[in-house]
Formats: structure tokens, C-alpha cells, sequence
């Protein structure tokens, strides 16, 4: 008999099915509970990546690349630098220094100003972290295929197909 | 010391001396995990929950599926080769430095210490007169110190690029197809 595939054993599928959600939402409440309790942008970052890779390791990478493609992963770690900068750009508009949230709300002397400009740069820390995260891995994972062509093993004498296969795969 | 921080030091030093004599790769990227699972319980311990949480999120999570990642790109056994004396040597002597500075750090704890006169009340007060969020943490880490936050992003951002051009991985479900 030979032995399951990762994407074949069915603890993991179910287990991985019911964990991967919360998480992702796990992630998203350590984004914006940040001002709140410990946590920001860069551990939601690494978390929200975590899980989407969790979910790629049980499920396949195709499944992964139809909800996040790769280009995006691109795309988004620009994103997230561009909007922290932004804000700060933003601040200057308006009267402030630059990265000065005071000057976003100029009718409450700042309070929610400050507490806006830091969700909106936490936010930005967020994407471009999830999203170089999810570059680094995809680069890894591809890799890995490139070296472990359809019909061959793995280059390397790797554990293919077993834990060590990054991509969920069977090379 | 409470016992409890003596059970975690005494298995965090018992991991990283098995890691450090594990020939097998994959077993010694996993202890790695654990080792800065067992580092974030210390923070834990110590009330720096954040650097807690960014210890276990990025040490015991992502960096254990970067190392297997790429781990798989490379043998699963480290080739077995005669210990070194000069590596030894280097490691032995930073780290008796790295010890040696702390004895120069304030007892931990201690209230009359610089680091928690000389900044830290002004900027407590100040999050809650100006920020109005009750984390400090993130008051320091996104306002008073915007620009060194700013920093860190693009130095993520830019860690990312120099993954994406020397490993590449976009273009490979394009040249499979292509032939």
C-alpha cells in the first residue's frame, strides 16, 4: 500500500478545514484590536500568512493561488508600504508634520486623528507583511517544483510528498 | 527564580542543545519551532506580551514553514562531518561576551533602572493626554515612533524583493504550459 498523500489524510483535512478560518479571523482581531491589547499589524500579518499557507500545506498549492494569486502577493506588499507613506503624505496635506495623525481630524484636536492615522498604518504594516510572507513562501514553493519535475523526485533526495514538501504536493 | 520560569529555561536550553546535535534537518527545524515557542512563554512570563505574541507568530510559526520550505530544497540529513575547533571557538567566545555584557544591565525588575526613568514616564503620560489608545506599545510603535515603523516596513518590503529576484517563482505556472 502506498502511503496517503498530504492532501489525503482526512485528520488533517478536517482539522485543517475547521482551524484555518479562525485563524485567519484570529489574524484580522489581532489587526484591529492592536490599539486595544497587545498585537498590530505585524503579528496580524504574520498570522493572516500563517494560516493561508496552513491552508495551502493541507489543500493543495492551486487551491491557495486561486484565492490569493501570485502577482497579487506583489502587488499588496507595495500596497501596504504605499499606504503607511501615504498617510503620512496625507498628514502634511492637511496642515501637519509628516506621519503627524493630529492633522487627519483638525476639529477634535487630534484625538481621533491619532487614534485614526494608527489603524489605517497598522492596516498598511498588515498587508505588506501578510503579502511578503506569502511572496517568500511562493518563491520556496516554486522552487521546489522546479526542481521536482511531474515525473522525477525531488532534487536533492528531499522527503517528498512527505512533511517536508512545502507546497501540499506530490511531486 | 518561580519555578515555572526555571521549568522553561531549563527546557529551552535542553532544545537548543538537542537542535544543536540533531544531524536531522527536518527534526531540528521543528525543536526550532519549539525553542522559540518555549522564548515566547518566557516573555509571556516577564509581561512583554507583545514581543511574546511577535515571538511566537514569527519564530514558532512562519519561520518554522520558511526552514522547511527551505529545507526542501536541500538533503533532509546534514552530511556527517569531524567537529570544528575554530567555529566552536567563535561561538564560545561571543557568547561569554554577550553574558558578560549583562552584567552590566540593570537586576530585572528593578524600578530605579535609566531605561524606566529616563523616556518611559514622559511617553506614558503623553499616550494618554495625545494618543488616547490604551496600549502604549502601539501608541510608541506607530505614532511616537512613526518613522522608525515606516523603516521596518520597507525594510519587510524590501527583504521581499530581494527574495522575489533571487528565487523568483511568478512566471513558473507560464513556462510549464508554454512548451
Amino acid at each position: 500500500m502506498r502511503p496517503l498523500r498530504v492532501r489525503e489524510m482526512p485528520v488533517l483535512r478536517v482539522v485543517g478545514r475547521a482551524l484555518v478560518p479562525l485563524i485567519l479571523l484570529f489574524g484580522l482581531y489581532v489587526q484591529f484590536h492592536g490599539d486595544f491589547g497587545p498585537g498590530g499589524g505585524f503579528q496580524a500579518g504574520v498570522i493572516f500568512a500563517a494560516g493561508l499557507i496552513v491552508y495551502a500545506l493541507i489543500f493543495g498549492l492551486e487551491a491557495l493561488q486561486q484565492v490569493v494569486p501570485p502577482i497579487l502577493t506583489e502587488r499588496l506588499m507595495a500596497a501596504g508600504v504605499l499606504l503607511y507613506g501615504s498617510v503620512g503624505v496625507l498628514a502634511m496635506f492637511l496642515g501637519g508634520e509628516f506621519l503627524d495623525y493630529s492633522a487627519l481630524d483638525p476639529l477634535t484636536a487630534g484625538h481621533h486623528g491619532q487614534h485614526l492615522g494608527i489603524v489605517v498604518i497598522e492596516l498598511g504594516v498588515g498587508i505588506a507583511v501578510a503579502a511578503t510572507m506569502m511572496r517568500v513562501y511562493y518563491a520556496f514553493v516554486s522552487r521546489y517544483l522546479d526542481a521536482a519535475p511531474a515525473t522525477g523526485a525531488p532534487g536533492g533526495g528531499a522527503a517528498g510528498g512527505g512533511a517536508g514538501n512545502p507546497a501540499g504536493e506530490a511531486p | 527564580m518561580p519555578p515555572i520560569e526555571l521549568l522553561l529555561l531549563l527546557l529551552l536550553l535542553a532544545t537548543a542543545g538537542v537542535v544543536a546535535r540533531l544531524h536531522d534537518l527536518f527534526a531540528a527545524a521543528m525543536l526550532t519551532g519549539i525553542v522559540s515557542l518555549l522564548a515566547a512563554g518566557l516573555f509571556v512570563l516577564m509581561d512583554a506580551v507583545d514581543v511574546a505574541f511577535t515571538e511566537a507568530a514569527v519564530g514558532a510559526g512562519i519561520g518554522t514553514v520558511l526552514i522547511l520550505g527551505a529545507l526542501s530544497l536541500t538533503s533532509r540529513r546534514e552530511k556527517p562531518g569531524r567537529m570544528r575547533l575554530l567555529p566552536l571557538v567563535i561561538v564560545a567566545a561571543t557568547g561569554a561576551t554577550l553574558i558578560y555584557g549583562t552584567w552590566d544591565m540593570p537586576a530585572y525588575g528593578d524600578g530605579d533602572a535609566v531605561m524606566h526613568n529616563y523616556l518611559a514616564p514622559e511617553l506614558i503620560a503623553q499616550t494618554a493626554e495625545k494618543i488616547h489608545i490604551p496600549n502604549i506599545v502601539t501608541a510608541i510603535l506607530a505614532s511616537f515612533r512613526g518613522y522608525d515603523t515606516l523603516g521596518e516596513v520597507v525594510v519587510i518590503f524590501t527583504a521581499g524583493v530581494g527574495v522575489a529576484l533571487l528565487l523568483g517563482g511568478l512566471d513558473r505556472r507560464r513556462r510549464k504550459e508554454e512548451p
